[in-house]
């Protein structure tokens, strides 16, 4: 049987209030679909480090779960500054965070690192002053 | 060991959630970047900080920590303490710093 599961959460720049609770509504959906521990856990970190680079750096954007029998699709968009050089940014350790996101114990230059390694696939674009596109992907196996 | 026995043990303080101690604690991570906490500390880990805003639950929510210890005598925000009641993380207290009480608890869950 071919289900498909879609949610679409909007997600606030610079609102740290709020942080990290569209990952949790979002690993909610995902457990209540049970969802195997190893792939909860994987999409747990991308969706997490996406909604914080949102809150960090954009004004606002949204991530958009689709969950199949075979994969876990999050497809994040941002309305925001961009990145001017993906390569450095996606080095491990590479942050532009400022003293106040750095103080909270973000901005470690981990983000970006730590959502393609938990993903089977990963696309990022981005256009500076316009905002930052990230598909992520994460495969079920045999977790159906 | 659970959370009741480590917080009997070492005289923590408990700063909410008094009833979900029972939780088994498996394990502990130790540190302050929550990218480095999110993406390698385990489920079942009592996870020792010394961040004390709210943003911690998430991570600890997300992760599925036994719990949180706030090292060094820090006391939790109080929208923390609202945020970890309604997603059932227990915070819990020590004055000790985050070396000594990492080390207490590996000792006791370790049984060494």
């Amino acid at each position: 049987m071919n289900t498909t599961y879609k949610k679409s959460l909007a997600v606030e720049g610079g609102n740290f209030d709020n942080a990290g609770m569209a990952s949790i509504e979002i690993k909610k959906i995902l457990k209540d679909l049970n969802i195997h521990d190893d792939i909860l856990r994987k999409t747990a970190i991308a969706v997490y480090e996406s909604e914080l680079n949102i809150i960090s750096y954009a004004r606002n954007g949204r991530i958009n779960l689709i969950v199949d029998d075979n994969e876990i699709s999050i497809d994040v968009q941002d309305e925001g500054p961009g990145i001017e050089d993906i390569e450095l940014a996606m080095q491990p350790g590479y942050s532009t965070a400022t003293e106040h996101i750095r103080q909270m114990g973000f901005g470690a230059g981990m983000g970006l690192y730590n959502i393609k390694s938990c993903s089977d696939r990963f696309e990022i674009s981005s256009t500076v002053n316009v905002g930052t596109h990230l598909k992520i992907i994460i495969n079920r196996g045999n977790n159906l | 060991m659970n959370l009741a026995s480590l917080v009997r043990e070492l005289n923590l303080g408990v700063r909410c959630c008094h009833d979900k101690l029972d939780r088994e604690v498996e394990g502990g991570y130790v540190g302050d970047l929550l990218s480095d906490i999110i993406a390698n500390s385990k489920k079942g880990d009592l996870w020792i900080t010394r961040q004390s805003h709210q943003n911690i639950v998430a991570v600890a929510s997300l992760r599925e920590h036994a719990g949180i210890v706030l090292a060094l005598g820090r006391e939790p925000d109080e929208d923390t303490l609202e945020k970890a009641t309604r997603e059932s993380v227990p915070i819990l207290v020590t004055d000790l710093p985050g070396f000594e009480i990492a080390g207490k608890i590996y000792e006791i869950i370790t049984g060494q």
